[in-house]
């Protein structure tokens, strides 16, 4: 036949796709600056549906980049910068061999540079995808700024992440969006909601890090590279729709206040600048200094029916968070030194409270110990020497609890010594079928407004709910039940036919005897489940081979929850019950 | 410049030369020489005074020195070199002790000709570089022409650059090239020069060694062969060296450094070199420059450089919202998914469920890291306090940051399937009514497992075979066993003839199989049977056949046997065609072709309808209305036509091993089962690939069987369970048939993993019979 041979994997799916290192010589970038500029650019591998055809009929594990994607890249100036950055690296290591030192002078000073602006407009064409994306950008900043100012990266960078995550806390103080916290072993996840968009960030614990070996450095670096970028104009935008000052100011009352204290601890204005901004005790400066700005009231629209409802429940929550954002206001608290002093600070000015801590803490201190309106005074310590009677003396978990249940939660619990009950997850929403910890059932039935009970009833209560969920638990396992029992009748009934054959096949002479038969109560019910039961389980034999694979897997699923959730309920009784047994004793010791 | 320089070089050298040759000879100074040089240098004193006289003359007695360490290493091999140049040295030094110390650039350059005469020419090429190099330096330094001549006139005072041994005019070549001659060399007439007469052996060497007292001092001049001893100065110099001390006595080496470029201003200039011409001259070079870069700055072709930015700038980037900006490429985007929130068991005080046990917590330390469902320990803290940092905190973020840009995204539709949907859409059980549903009667009476069970086809009796070598007949309706027959060995198989006019069993045991008329039922019909058997009467040509038709002993007569066919080999299965007369046989044999054998009872004939082996053959069956015979080995079955003898279809099972078959009593449909636990739906009309497959059953089938009237098919196995089926076969053909299990009958017990070993459906009533391996017999009904 006519017509030239075709040649394989020279058309289809492999024309689509490009490997890594066809796409760096593309490109002509060295790996890793390949890599950093897939970061920068949001580049990411595809897997082919393919594989092996896009591979060539290899099987060989390779990484895939769509073509499209490589040759967007190529249109990148930055492209052109990491060239020029390679040249400058070559010039200066050539003027240092020759030791021509005003030429390494200038050839520094010439040193090329790039800016990420335009890649963030590119990557995020809205606010609102920016927005999207910064739970990353912000665990990572809070990372770095944590870092300490020797080694692993530039100093000008840690410097900026603390400032761009001080601007941040500084953005959620003032616009009071934040909603839930979350006290883990990693650190300590926030939670807000900015412009609707729900931000996630986990802060690392006030500790010195110890650098791991393992990791590359230069990654992290590239990625905080674009994410403070990011942040930066996030923040900028930020601010300017509060109308607050962009670098924040703060305000020339509280300016002048804090002037007075622990200035001449700081070498520079601005490092006790920054300082100052991260104490957070201070309002920030308003482009337009106007009172309190006044909510805007929505506008109500006749609705009818679902609408309705639906419009009642949003006004609701709405009211719910309003409540919310003024948890503390009217709360004057006193941060001892022993508790994580920024995180506090931070939590408690967000929901409106008022803040201080000992003066030889941090800059920023806005009253003392002595102060007699203190109300709550925040201690992690066994006990205290000197108390004040009119405050309550509690342990930080509190703060964290009211603000997950959204009120403020008796502080008989969190007083000094006690023994704190669990610090539950804000994030976790239980479905239907799911365990739930019984403190988050009393948590529950407390923020719904009832008031909790003394102790006796409550734990009989926990008894109820306990047996509740177990037998919610118990169902599936009673239908199986059910069957078991109905075999062993039926069981029973041939045991006993068989020795009366055997009776009878030995030829011996049948006691006959008519004997009352009982009267079997027949459960309609119980029989009509019966046979669907079984209708069910014919059915599922006659499925095909792929949907029983399916079914079985999702039923799997299923089971497996269920079992997870039981285990964790008979853990849970297991441990209440090893706790009374140990009241009893203690009990029985005393008398 | 150089040419002049030379010659009057040369001259100087040959009159210094003239000078030290006394010095050479007599080992004594020659005041006059001396007073001569001190003369030249008077001249030069001021000179070299100002021109960093001290540095040059320090330099060059370090080097020197340094040449004459080599020396020393040199030339410590040979000893007669050494004391040469010790000589010298002394010789050096002893002219240097009368000189000055002001002046050790002249002292020290003496010993060093000295030396250089005696020596390669090597060194005198150096030094005579550097003392070019000198030269050139004061030239520069020199401003004035004046002063230029006069450095030059000083300059090759004490030159010892060109010198040569006017002594000996050879050069500098390796002197051994006169081993053979008489004489050395030639002096400056072109005279030759005699070696001195000496003829001393080693003996005279010896002898002169023991009785001169200065022979340690005496060295022999290579250039001119003479011996030459060393003064006490000499000598005292070549210790002095050895010991690595300066050569001058005198020389103090630790005297106070000047410190000339201080920063105390002088009132003095360092240099009384008047100021250049130039240095009062503005450039026009630099004027022009200076110009141009004026020029430059006023067009704005140079701007001052900007300040660096070091901060950031940051400005509303979003402050038009331009739909341009949003890209194809943002639809095709796929957002990295969020990181998972953390559960209650990541809490720092998490309630004491969500804590792990000890096992637990073993287990989570064994398991690798990936595989694990949490990636930390829950764990329980008092208070905050006491929380410490996460120490895996760095290596979570990087992993991150590694899944962001090194992990392939992919758009998954997670389809939230409900499992309720999955199941399929089936006709009620109930609506299909009747089958059998409950077990009703149980026939007991075997000792052993009953392999094999058929119905006669009235319906009215059951017989079964059994491993403990009986036949037992059952009447249906009450269980009593009617009739047992002990025959010579386990029952493989036993089937009722199904013509109703015929009361006749086959039972196979072994490698027989016998006839027997049970007598039970309508006595005319038994009696009918009976003289049907009886009334053969053998043909008149006997032929040759594979299995040996006999007729019962009378013994065995009355017990009912009625024919006994002894075959070659051991019989597994029989079965009867639909009309009564003919009876297959199945002895299965991988190497033979004799695996099927049919007979005609009426004619007492066999046949073998096969020539080839096509494998093992499990079981045959015949075509209840047409005449095709189906056989099926291990995993296909094959269906002949008996007329045209020929294969007509082959049945791909795909299954590994057919244990049984049954064929519809339509006859277009056929079901296998197999010990792969599948039961295979086959419509004939369809393809040769089976239409259904049913995995139903746990464990192997053993046994299928299909209902005469009702849509009923039922199959056995391992399990001990039967599971009947109602099997609707349309007369439409565009119909497929409709398969829906009715029916789990449970009933038998396990007894050495074998549950159900036959099954087999009542002819009239939609009642199944199941023999299993413990025993029995039951009726479901």
């Amino acid at each position: 036949m006519g017509g030239l041979q075709k040649k394989k994997f020279e058309s289809g799916a492999v024309t689509n796709y490009i490997t890594r290192n066809k796409a760096r010589k593309k490109l002509s970038l060295s790996l890793p600056d390949f890599r950093r500029l897939c970061i920068l650019k949001g580049i990411y591998p595809h897997e082919p549906k393919h594989k092996k055809k896009v591979n060539k009929g290899s099987t060989a594990p390779r990484t895939f980049y769509l073509l499209k994607d490589i040759r967007f890249l190529m249109h990148e100036p930055i492209v052109g910068k990491f060239r020029a950055y390679k040249i400058f690296v070559r010039k200066l290591r050539k003027a240092y061999a020759k030791a021509q030192w005003s030429d390494v002078e200038r050839i520094r000073e010439n040193k090329p540079g790039y800016k990420l602006d335009h890649i963030i407009k590119e990557r995020y064409p809205s606010f609102i995808d920016a927005l999207r994306d910064l739970d990353d950008a912000l665990s990572m900043c809070f990372l770095f700024s944590t870092f300490a100012r020797t080694g692993k990266c530039h100093v000008q960078t840690i410097q900026l992440c603390r400032r761009l995550s001080v601007e941040w806390m500084n953005y959620v103080v003032a616009s009071r969006s934040l909603r839930k916290v979350f006290l883990s072993i990693k650190g300590i996840y926030y939670q807000a909601e900015v412009l609707g968009q729900t931000v996630t960030w986990l802060v690392p614990y006030q500790f010195a890090h110890d650098h791991p070996t393992d990791v590359d450095y230069r990654v992290m670096a590239t990625f905080t590279e674009f994410y403070t970028t990011l942040l930066g104009f996030v923040n900028f935008r930020l601010y300017q729709s509060l109308n607050l000052l962009y670098p924040p100011k703060l305000d020339s009352k509280a300016e002048t206040e804090l002037k007075a204290a622990g200035e001449e601890d700081y070498a520079m204005d601005s490092e006790s600048y920054l300082e100052k901004l991260s104490a957070l005790s201070a309002s920030l400066a308003r482009v337009i200094s106007t009172a309190e700005e006044e909510e805007a009231e929505p506008d109500h629209f006749p609705a009818e029916g679902e609408d309705l409802e639906r419009m009642e429940e949003r006004e609701k929550a709405q009211k719910e968070q309003e409540a919310q954002k003024r948890l503390f206001e009217g709360l004057k608290f006193f941060l001892t030194r022993e508790v994580p002093r920024e995180s506090l600070a931070f939590l408690i000015r967000c929901f409106g409270g008022q803040v201080s801590w000992d003066k030889s803490l941090c800059i920023g201190s806005t009253y003392d110990v002595t102060d007699e309106t203190i109300t709550h005074q925040i201690v992690d310590r066994p006990s205290i020497e000197k108390q004040y009677i009119n405050r309550y003396y509690i342990q930080p978990q509190w703060v964290y609890d009211c603000i997950n249940a959204k009120i403020l939660l008796p502080v008989e619990d969190y007083f000094l010594g006690v023994t704190l009950p669990p610090h539950l997850s804000p994030f976790v929403e239980e479905k239907e079928g799911d365990y739930v910890p019984p403190e988050k059932l009393k948590l529950m039935a407390l923020q719904r407004g009832e008031q909790p009970a003394k102790e006796q009833e409550d734990e009989e209560e926990d008894d109820d709910e306990e047996e509740e969920v177990d037998d919610d638990d118990d169902d599936d396992e009673e239908e199986e039940e059910d069957d078991e029992e109905a075999e062993e009748e039926e069981l029973a009934d041939e045991a006993n036919l068989k020795k009366m054959e055997q009776q009878r096949s030995q030829g011996k002479a049948l006691s006959v005897k008519v004997t009352p038969g009982k009267v079997k109560a027949e459960n309609r019910l119980r029989t009509e489940e019966e046979e669907k039961a079984e209708e069910k389980r014919l059915a599922i034999m006659m499925m095909k081979k792929k949907e029983k694979y399916l079914y079985d897997k999702i039923m799997f699923g299923k089971k497996r929850k269920v079992r997870e959730a039981n285990k964790l309920a008979a853990k849970r009784k297991a441990h209440d019950e090893a706790g009374k047994a140990d009241k009893k004793k203690k009990k029985a010791k005393k008398q | 410049m150089s040419k002049a320089k030379d010659k009057s070089s040369k001259k100087r050298n040959i009159e210094e030369d003239e000078e030290q040759l006394p010095i050479f000879d007599n080992n004594n100074k020659n005041a006059g020489a001396l007073d001569n040089d001190e003369g030249d240098s008077d001249v030069s004193d001021s000179e070299e005074s100002v021109f960093s006289g001290l540095e040059d003359s320090g330099s060059d007695s370090d080097d020197d020195d340094d040449d004459d360490d080599d020396d020393v290493e040199e030339e410590d091999a040979d000893e007669d070199l050494d004391n040469e140049d010790a000589n010298v040295k002394a010789n050096g030094q002893s002219s240097g002790d009368a000189e000055t110390t002001e002046r050790p650039s002249d002292d020290v350059s003496k010993p060093k000709h000295d030396e250089k005469s005696s020596k390669g020419k090597r060194m005198k090429k150096k030094e005579r570089k550097k003392e070019r190099g000198e030269g050139e330096e004061k030239e520069k330094s020199d401003g004035d022409a004046g002063l230029k001549v006069l450095a030059q006139v000083d300059e090759y005072e004490h030159d010892t650059s060109d010198e040569e041994d006017i002594r000996n005019t050879v050069g500098n070549i390796p002197m051994e090239w006169y081993k053979d001659y008489p004489h050395v060399g030639y002096n400056l007439d072109g005279k030759k020069i005699f070696k001195p007469i000496r003829n001393k052996d080693e003996l005279d060497e010896f002898l002169d060694k023991m009785e001169n007292p200065d022979y340690w001092r005496t060295v022999q001049d290579k250039m001119t062969g003479t011996d030459i001893r060393l003064s006490d100065e000499q000598v005292d110099l070549v210790h002095r060296l050895q010991e690595g001390k300066f050569g001058d006595v005198n020389f103090n080496e630790y005297e106070p450094a000047v410190d000339f470029f201080s920063n105390e201003v002088m009132i003095h200039p360092v240099t009384n070199r008047p100021m250049d011409k130039r240095s009062f001259i503005p450039s026009l070079i630099e004027k022009e420059k200076v110009s141009k870069l004026v020029h430059a700055i006023k067009m704005g072709w140079i701007k001052p450089r900007k300040p660096k930015e070091t901060e950031p700038q940051y400005y509303d980037l979003w402050a038009k919202e331009d739909p341009d900006a949003i890209l194809g490429r943002h639809k095709m985007h796929v957002p990295a998914p969020k990181m998972r929130l953390p559960g209650h068991e990541e809490s720092y005080n998490p309630p004491p469920e969500y804590l792990l046990s000890e096992e637990e917590r073993l287990a989570w330390e064994q398991q690798d890291p990936e595989e694990r469902k949490l990636n930390f320990l829950p764990q329980k803290y008092p208070c905050l306090r006491a929380v410490p940092a996460f120490s895996r905190f760095i290596h979570e973020r990087f992993e991150r940051c590694l899944d962001l840009y090194l992990c392939p995204r992919q758009r998954k539709m997670r389809v939230n399937v409900n499992p309720e949907d999955l199941i399929p859409k089936l006709p009620k059980p109930k609506d299909l009514q009747p089958f059998p549903t409950t077990q009703s009667l149980v026939y007991l009476g075997h000792t052993s497992l009953v392999r094999c069970i058929s119905v006669s086809p009235t319906g009215q009796w059951l017989v079964s075979g059994s491993d403990d070598s009986t036949v037992r007949f059952w009447e249906v309706g009450t269980g009593r066993c009617v009739k047992t027959l002990e025959v010579g060995g386990a029952v493989k198989s036993v089937a009722w003839n199904p013509n109703p006019a015929v009361c006749l069993v086959a039972v196979s045991f072994e490698g027989t199989v016998l006839l027997v008329n049970p007598g039970l039922g309508d006595k005319l019909v038994c009696s009918a049977t009976d003289q049907l058997i009886s009334s053969y009467e053998p043909p008149v040509e006997q032929r040759e056949q594979p299995v040996q038709w006999n007729e019962a002993e009378s013994r065995e007569q009355e017990l009912g046997h009625r024919l006994v066919l002894q075959h070659p080999k051991a019989v597994k299965q029989v079965t009867w065609h639909g009309k009564g007369d003919y009876l297959a046989c199945v002895m299965p044999d991988n190497s033979s072709h004799l695996q099927v054998v049919i007979h005609q009872v009426s004619k007492r004939r066999t046949q073998n309808p096969f020539r080839k082996n096509k494998g093992l053959v499990q079981c045959v069956s015949f075509h209840p209305v047409r005449p095709y015979f189906f056989v099926a080995t291990q995993r296909y079955v094959r269906v002949y036509n008996l007329i045209k003898q020929e294969l007509t279809k082959k049945l791909m099972a795909n299954c590994k091993w057919i244990s049984s078959m049954a064929i519809h009593p339509g006859g277009d449909n056929l079901i296998c089962g197999s010990y792969d636990c599948r039961l295979t739906w086959f419509d004939l009309d369809l393809a040769t690939k089976p239409y259904k497959v049913l995995r139903h059953h746990k464990k192997a089938l053993r046994g299928v069987a299909y209902h005469k009237n009702y849509p009923l098919f039922a199959s056995g196995s391992d399990d001990g369970s039967v599971i009947v089926c109602h099997g609707m076969v349309y007369n439409d053909l565009l119909q497929n048939p409709l398969i829906v299990p009715v029916k789990v009958l449970k009933g038998h017990t396990i007894t050495h993993d074998l549950g159900v070993l036959d099954v087999t459906f009542h002819p009239t009533q939609p009642w199944v019979f199941s023999s299993g391996a413990d025993g029995t017999v039951r009726l479901f009904t």
